[in-house]
């Protein structure tokens, strides 16, 4: 274990050093930002003066360089649209991001689990069929799409719900949650299901599958011959052994929903950190566009080795830090 | 079970129903994040959202007019000396005395803001010196003849000494450093999601209206008219055109437009020698670059269906145009006229030019910055393609399109961008159109690289004439001498919108800039 998590981490260094170096030549060729941000009617004199003070006239390299040790410690420059540090803002809007992932990431759970294993069990009654076009529908619209249709019907037609926003948040060891209020809870109830629609589908079709390929294998027969209730074999030996792929993809999700919330949060005016990273492209901020990539690589990052660490507590037989030699 | 079901549903329908706010409050979908230091970013939606907060000496109104602000009067004493009179007895949300000194220290302030991408260091620019006459007199000395001062100085902030001196960026978000003389207090300020605000009842000017304002920063253009039907707002600014129609046929909304400062039209490039963009029928690009002949801008200008663009593309929110002063505004020339449409004459002006059979060129745009900046340009793409051009049309953000502009050296040939007008009325002339000079500061915004020394001199004499009379028709002489050029293509000032629900009567400002003071109970 402990070698695991060594190797893990030297490789997660490495990983990370390189998106830094991609990322910053990616940004750098889209040109000189301060040409996007300052006013027109501003002299050239005056744009040189604020290039040289942001440090933009230096070349790639040195740029680089200068970005790479102030990062190392900690310091991801600050953001020219909010002039403050980059990485602050990005924590600043974690949370947010957070807490809708993981409501949405509960949501995919308590739903797709239960949903799959019924499709799995009966793939041919109404219910098992209506399911699985659900959940093709659920790959298959743009997602930006439903969350504008789902604010028309259950905000604008019927007000049950907000628009957009995030309710009332009450501070819990120093950081803002709005989960644990009930104008909270009612602001996230959509964007949530908006964003766990397609992790849904997928879990969904992965347990439908698992279902359907484990029902008719020996041990399930021999646990039926034995005289096991239907309820004990489902829920116990079949659900084990087809919950490690689930949870696999249930963690890559995890880490996708809270990268890619783009769309979600910018339907829902989220303040969370997609919305951040689209408004900072549109005006070529790079420090924050810089630091949210590293911050999302280090998420997949740990949410890929908590992943596998779960995955052998689930299946004894792999075993974590074993090189195949 | 059913039952149950139906019960729980009329209780939640009951717990969720939007909870009435006080009549008192405005809650305003905005969709512009506001920078809170007054001073740290120059954009018309930060000086809006300042203006709430804080006083300027010269407040401009909704037509872009000056008023009196928290000066009551100024003159010039002589070329370069202005004097203004300040209001006795402003308070600001401290409690605090506004005097000169806290003029004085803002414009010190502006220069000394760090890290910023964007300072307001442009707007002080002329002025050389200032001085303290006494608490409620100050003089400005400035660089040269500078007629536009009081108008310049419609976009100081002013800010209280005693509190923001020293004060960071965090300073001013966290509100310790927020205080002003303007009709509303800071209350806090929640990055990406809403900026809250509260009357103050200390107000020099006219008593504010909502007791409390609250911005929610919504940047979607879909959610943001989501949040007004749905009533988790009372009013949101730039209404897309698209939905402008479906809003109004809702009887609990209401929606208000006009036109606006902001100017759309076509840059040519007429520095280039030549340009990929500008080819020959098979795709190689021509040795000359025909948009240096005039009778080729004529053509295009005669191949543009301004009518069009304006009643198809822009569903009627636009007013169509014939020079960079939008009409009505100071140095607008009534006399000046867009060539009319007519594809078969400009067909004949390009085979005059020399071009019988066209030539090929690419329509640049940004498609994230004007309102419906990429369908204009496919549309004056389609409208080029029928004079015998061969188009190819390419729209991109403007985190991409705006780099490769000049002057000096626009990478681009020929394409869309926009302009507004009310900072300061004559750099629709001197920042578009006069010869791109880096040591007068003048041409900054001329992406076509065009120049005329007959325009350059007249707008020149213009920009240090005081006698406003004169002055105008002067900047409408020069308007006259480029348009007839085609220094560039004008097609349109595009419209502000914005919606509000029944009960809220709203003025749109001429700047776009959305301000609650616009905002009153109907």
């Amino acid at each position: 274990m402990t070698v695991f998590l060594i190797r893990r981490f030297t490789q997660s260094i490495l990983v990370l050093f390189l998106v830094s170096l991609i990322v910053f030549i990616g940004v750098y060729t889209l040109g000189n930002p301060v040409k996007l941000l300052v006013d027109p009617r501003a002299t050239q004199e005056e744009v040189a003066k604020i290039t040289r003070d942001l440090g933009l006239d230096q070349p790639l390299h040195i740029q680089y360089a200068t970005f790479l040790k102030s990062a190392l410690k900690g310091d991801f420059g600050n953001s020219f649209i909010h002039n403050i540090s980059a990485i602050k803002l990005i924590l600043q809007r974690l949370p947010a991001t957070f807490e809708l992932a993981f409501v949405a990431i509960c949501i995919t759970i308590i739903l797709g689990i239960p949903l799959g294993m019924w499709a799995g069990l009966r793939p041919d009654s109404f219910a098992g069929r209506g399911i699985m076009a659900g959940s093709i529908l659920g790959f298959s619209l743009p997602s930006f799409w439903v969350g504008i249709m789902l604010v028309m019907f259950f905000s604008v037609k019927l007000g049950w719900l907000p628009t957009m926003g995030r309710g009332e948040t009450v501070a819990l060891l120093g950081i803002e949650f709005s989960i644990f209020t009930p104008d909270g809870l009612k602001h996230i109830l959509l964007p949530a299901i908006n964003l766990s629609l397609f992790s849904l589908s997928l879990v969904i079709r992965l347990t439908r599958a698992g279902m359907q390929e484990t029902l008719p294998l020996d041990f399930v027969k021999f646990a039926r011959a034995k005289g096991l209730s239907t309820r004990r074999v489902i829920f116990l030996h079949v659900m084990k052994n087809i919950l490690i792929p689930i949870v696999t993809v249930l963690g890559l999700e995890f880490g996708a929903i809270i990268a890619f919330a783009v769309v979600t949060e910018t339907v829902f005016a989220w303040p969370g950190m997609g919305k951040l990273i689209i408004d900072s492209i549109n005006l070529l901020d790079r420090p924050v566009i810089v630091a949210y990539l590293l911050v999302t690589v280090t998420i997949f990052i740990l949410v890929n080795m908590v992943v596998d660490i779960l995955y052998s507590l689930l299946d004894p037989r792999v075993r974590l830090g074993e090189k195949k030699e | 079970m059913q039952r149950r079901i139906v019960q729980l549903g009329i209780l939640l329908a009951m717990v969720f129903t939007f909870a009435n706010a006080s009549a008192e409050d405005l809650v305003i979908g905005a969709r512009a994040e506001p920078a809170i230091d007054p001073h740290f970013s120059y954009l018309s939606t930060n000086l809006a959202y300042a203006r709430h907060i804080f006083g300027v000496l010269v407040q401009s109104d909704e037509n872009s007019n000056l008023k009196p602000g928290l000066a009551t009067s100024w003159k010039a004493l002589d070329d370069t000396t202005w004097e203004f009179k300040l209001r006795k007895g402003v308070k600001f949300h401290d409690g605090s005395p506004f005097t000169a000194k806290d003029v004085l220290f803002s414009i010190k302030r502006i220069p000394e803001v760090p890290n910023s991408p964007n300072p307001f260091t442009g707007v002080i620019r002329s002025i050389k010196s200032t001085k303290v006459v006494n608490d409620y007199t100050i003089q400005f000395k400035t660089k040269e003849i500078n007629p536009f001062l009081p108008k310049n100085l419609s976009e100081v902030i002013i800010v209280s000494e005693k509190a923001a001196k020293g004060a960071s960026t965090a300073g001013f978000n966290s509100g310790k450093a927020t205080i002003g003389t303007g009709p509303y207090k800071f209350v806090k300020y929640v990055s990406g999601d809403r900026l809250i605000l509260q009357r103050y009842n200390g107000y020099w000017g006219e008593k504010p209206v909502w007791k409390n304002l609250t911005f929610k920063i919504i940047s979607d253009d879909a959610a943001r008219v989501a949040a007004l039907m749905g009533g988790d707002v009372d009013l949101i600014d730039f209404v897309p055109p698209v939905q402008v129609a479906a809003l109004e046929k809702r009887s609990n909304l209401k929606v208000f437009k006009r036109s606006s400062d902001r100017i759309i039209y076509l840059f040519v490039n007429v520095e280039a020698d030549t340009s990929p963009y500008l080819t020959d029928l098979k795709g190689n690009p021509l040795p000359e670059n025909p948009l240096r002949n005039p009778l080729v801008r004529y053509a295009i200008s005669a191949g543009i269906n301004r009518d069009a663009i304006v009643s198809r593309v822009m569903d009627g929110l636009a007013t169509a145009e014939s020079q960079t002063i939008p009409s009505g505004w100071f140095g607008y020339n009534d006399d000046l006229k867009n060539p009319e449409y007519d594809p078969k004459f400009a067909k004949q002006l390009l085979a005059k030019a020399g071009y019988p059979n066209g030539f090929g060129i690419t329509v640049h745009g940004p498609n994230d910055r004007y309102v419906n900046d990429a369908k204009i340009c496919q549309a004056v793409g389609q409208m080029l393609s029928r004079i015998g051009l061969k188009v190819k049309v390419d729209t991109m953000p403007k985190a991409v399109f705006f780099p490769k502009l000049g002057p000096p050296g626009t990478e681009l040939a020929f394409g869309l961008l926009g302009w507004g007008n009310s900072p300061l009325e004559s750099d629709g002339l001197v920042g578009l159109m006069h010869t791109y000079s880096k040591e007068k500061g003048m041409g900054q915004y001329n992406a076509g690289g065009y120049g005329n020394p007959a325009f350059d001199r007249l707008i020149e004499k213009a920009l240090v004439t005081v006698d406003a009379k004169k002055r105008d028709q002067m900047e409408q002489q020069a308007s006259k001498i480029a348009m007839e050029d085609f220094a560039l293509i004008p097609l349109h000032t595009q419209y502000t919108i914005a919606a509000a629900r029944r009960g809220i009567k709203f003025t749109p400002r001429a700047d776009e800039s959305t301000l609650a003071m616009n905002a009153v109970k109907d």
